[in-house]
């Protein structure tokens, strides 16, 4: 029996210091060293009854993963792992672990949990820094001869080209932008998330087989229909993401300095503005106020900081306990010096020769829970105040674009431009097309999109066999 | 990659381009426009598609040098390749209940309404083409636009080519003189669509103008490329970039449009070796 490690606390990730990290786009948390992870490892009492296996989206064998750490057969725990996460990465870093499967471990009754993401994050990295990383990459034992595209190379498309090409399609992928990745690369920043990593998965898809044709906008270039009849895809996977972003309609919007979240992160992170030797320019003056409270408000606020803004503002119209965020990225986001302004709901952008000079805000209080149980932001009449700020970045949420829905004929869609999809095989209202992510589900998680991608991959193997 | 098989100066500042891409040259129609990236280091630059061959797979770009990217892009040759070259993008012009229509183009704003002039006349419409330069030194598609329209109308600041005037001054005269134009379709500095816009008002003659603002994507992801139309904000690259000129907000364009000049101004220079 492996000894077990009692301690209450996590075994601590080292991390840059907030105030030199702020001030750069280097990753924040710098990973485990193998004594850190088995240590941690020895944390896990390999319940028999795996809690923390259900609260994982794609049920991670999390016991016998850490159990393999713990005997320090890393490869071994990899293996584990990918049977039912392609990219860990990515989810070991990313994946909001406390309310996932972290939440029911029960480590965390008595103190915290194990460190389930950091581990995951560990045996990630230990693999993908291997020079034979790519080369190894298990290649389709068989092939069907059959044709399925992919449309979007997001996390929900990324994982449903991995498993149609394991399971011998011949997958091509078509991506809009310049750089294949989905909100991996052009919204969540370096620091959270190295774009080298996102980088070798793709890398590792194609040395797999699977086609990725970038530059290419589905509905523009060519249609769903089109790839289907005149192209031979005999299957479709729609993965196209919720990228629409959403204003708030106050007065001022318009002004220079005020940006979508997706403008200011695709600026930073896929055109990368903060590197002088890239042409790609981005505005943000010395005092800047983020408007929302989930990962994409942190990402940007934090980016924010680190491209030189002296004073960043995160505002919020509810309090701290709703924040959607990650608990860490909150944490982090703190102390590199971000300013959190709670209870507060930005009411107009107030501007001088078209540029935003300061937003008027009013204070919120939260009402007794309705009967949904929420509690929902009201203002507190005569709350008015004006924020100085020389720009202003609208985190409020994003939706599915239209594209995809008004080029093809008969797809259904809700009244949020949702794609609408079979919960488990993801098939739409045109039996060939099956949709998957954050199109389906609206703005969501990655692990979430990626579940979505692998149930579809077996929903259209299942579909293409008859 | 995308290769260039063929440029020409149409002027000091105008360049021509002809681009192996024919996947975009299967698609594309008058109106819409690619979004290139030079290099790996470079932005995302919108440019009209000008012309087009289905047949040869070719689409065809006139730019003129105004910045880093189009600079950088100039230094190009025939047989070079750009790096990404992604479209058709923008909804393809509306042709539906026109048949006197006037196409006026400003400049630049020439190359980018010469593909709209052409489909309307092969569709055996009445085209009359107003088009402005500063000098005559920068007059190009002077033989293409003549080729495709009823009447040609030249104008230059100075006069040193064509009638001496700004196109408003020839739009005026015509209106006047009878043209009984159903649609105006003005392209060019956002001044002169926005003067072009409020003349047309008087008579009521419908009008269209193409919206430039800065974009990156294209696809209405960033939301970079807002405008407000009819007091209602639209993203120009997936709702535009035509627009009807009586709705739009101009003086919100322009503001938009200084947003990064300063920066830009800076990139250029260096990369021009100036300062
Ligand atoms: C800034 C930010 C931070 C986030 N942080 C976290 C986090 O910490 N943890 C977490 O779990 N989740 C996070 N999320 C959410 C998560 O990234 C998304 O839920 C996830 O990426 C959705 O995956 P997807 O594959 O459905 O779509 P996306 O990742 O959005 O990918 C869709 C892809 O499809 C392409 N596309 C769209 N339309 C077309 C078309 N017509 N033709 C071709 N291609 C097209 C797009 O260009 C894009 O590349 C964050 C999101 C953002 C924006
Ligand atoms: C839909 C669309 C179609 C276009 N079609 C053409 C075309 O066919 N031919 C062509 O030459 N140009 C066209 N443009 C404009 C072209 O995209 C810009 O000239 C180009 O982005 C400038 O890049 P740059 O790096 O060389 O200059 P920058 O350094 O970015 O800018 C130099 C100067 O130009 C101004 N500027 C920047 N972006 C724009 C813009 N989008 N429109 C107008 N001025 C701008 C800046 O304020 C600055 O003063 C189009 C723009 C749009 C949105
Ligand atoms: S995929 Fe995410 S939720 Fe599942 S075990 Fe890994 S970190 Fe936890
Ligand atoms: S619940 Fe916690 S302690 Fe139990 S097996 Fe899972 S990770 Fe290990
Ligand atoms: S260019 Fe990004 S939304 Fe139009």
């Amino acid at each position: 029996m492996a000894k077990i490690n009692m301690t209450p606390e996590k075994t601590k990730m080292p991390e840059q210091d907030p105030d030199i990290r702020n001030r750069n786009f280097l990753e924040v948390a710098t990973g485990y060293t193998p004594q850190m992870a088995q240590e941690e490892a020895q944390r896990c009492l390999n319940c028999k009854h795996k809690p923390c296996v259900s609260g994982c989206p794609v049920n991670v064998n999390i016991p016998s993963f850490i159990q393999a750490v713990a005997q320090g057969d890393i490869e071994k725990a990899y293996e584990i792992i990918t049977k039912t996460n392609s990219l860990p990465a990515i989810c070991g870093r990313v994946c909001p672990q406390e309310t996932q499967c972290e939440l029911p471990c029960v480590r965390g009754i008595k103190g915290e949990p194990v460190a389930i993401g950091r581990l995951e994050r560990y045996v990630a990295d230990y693999m993908l820094a291997k020079e034979t990383f790519i080369a190894d990459t298990p290649k389709p034992t068989v092939k069907k001869n059959k044709k399925v595209a992919v449309i979007g190379s997001g996390p929900a498309g990324l994982t449903a080209a991995s498993d149609l090409c394991d399971m011998g399609y011949d997958v091509t992928i078509f991506e809009a932008l310049h750089k294949a990745g989905g909100v991996l690369v052009y919204g969540i920043p370096e620091f959270r998330l190295p774009e080298s990593i996102v980088e070798k998965e793709i890398e590792r898809l194609k040395a797999k087989g699977v086609c990725i044709e970038l530059n290419m906008v589905i509905g523009k270039i060519i249609s769903i229909q089109e790839l289907h009849e005149e192209e031979g895809f005999e299957a479709i996977f729609v993965g196209t993401g919720a990228g629409l972003p959403n204003f708030m309609n106050i007065p001022g919007e318009n002004l220079n300095g005020v940006f979508s979240a997706n403008e200011f992160l695709t600026r930073v992170n896929l055109m990368k503005a903060y590197d002088p030797s890239y042409d790609t320019p981005i505005y943000f003056g010395s005092h800047v106020a983020v408007v929302g409270g989930g990962n994409v408000a942190m990402d940007a606020a934090r980016a924010a900081k680190r491209l030189g803004a002296e004073q960043v503002y995160i505002v919020y119209r509810r309090s701290e306990q709703e924040m959607p965020a990650r608990a860490e990225e909150v944490h982090h986001a703190k102390e590199e010096g971000i300013e959190f302004r709670l209870l507060t709901n930005p009411t107009k952008i107030l501007g001088e020769n078209g540029w935003v000079t300061g937003m008027e805000c009013v204070r919120m209080q939260l009402s007794e829970p309705g009967p949904d149980g929420r509690r929902r932001p009201v203002v507190i009449p005569g709350s008015e105040y004006v924020l100085k700020t020389t720009s202003v970045i609208m985190a409020i949420g994003t939706s599915p674009n239209p594209l995809i829905k008004s080029t093809t004929e008969g797809l259904e869609t809700n009244k949020w431009g949702c794609i609408v999809a079979d919960e488990e095989t993801g098939q739409t209202s045109i039996p060939y097309i099956f949709a998957g992510g954050d199109a389906v589900t609206g703005a969501a998680t990655v692990i979430l999109a990626m579940g979505a991608g692998k149930k579809a991959a077996a929903a259209i193997d299942k579909y293409l066999d008859k | 990659m995308y290769r260039i098989l063929e440029r020409k100066d149409l002027n000091s500042d105008v360049v021509y381009m002809k681009v192996d891409a024919p996947a975009v040259a299967k698609k594309c129609e008058p109106g819409q426009f690619i979004i290139l990236r030079v290099d790996e280091t470079g932005e995302r630059i919108p440019l009209t598609i000008s012309d087009y061959n289905r047949e040869e797979g070719w689409v065809s770009i006139i730019f003129q040098k105004v910045g880093k990217t189009t600079y950088l892009l100039d230094t190009l040759q025939q047989g070079d390749y750009i790096l990404d070259f992604v479209g058709p993008l923008g909804i393809a012009s509306h042709t539906d209940n026109m048949s006197r229509v006037c196409v006026v183009g400003g400049g630049l704003g020439c190359a980018i309404a010469y593909p709209q002039a052409k489909k309307l006349f092969g569709m055996g419409l009445h085209v009359d083409v107003i088009a402005g330069f500063r000098n005559k030194s920068l007059v190009f598609l002077q033989e293409e636009m003549k080729r495709n329209s009823t009447n040609y109308y030249l104008m230059t600041d100075d006069g040193t080519a064509g009638e001496k005037g700004m196109v408003t001054k020839k739009l005026k005269e015509l209106i006047e003189g009878g043209a009984n134009y159903d649609t105006v379709i003005a392209i060019g500095p956002v001044v002169m669509m926005k003067y072009v816009s409020l003349l047309t008002k008087e008579y009521n003659i419908k009008t269209i103008v193409s919206m430039n603002p800065i974009m990156i994507d294209g696809t209405g992801m960033c939301g970079g490329c807002r405008l407000t139309v009819d007091g209602q904000t639209k993203f120009a690259c997936v709702d535009g970039p035509d627009f009807d000129g009586h709705k739009v907000d101009f003086d919100g364009l322009m503001q938009r449009l200084s947003m990064y000049k300063e920066q830009e101004k800076h990139k250029c220079n260096l990369f021009r070796g100036i300062e």
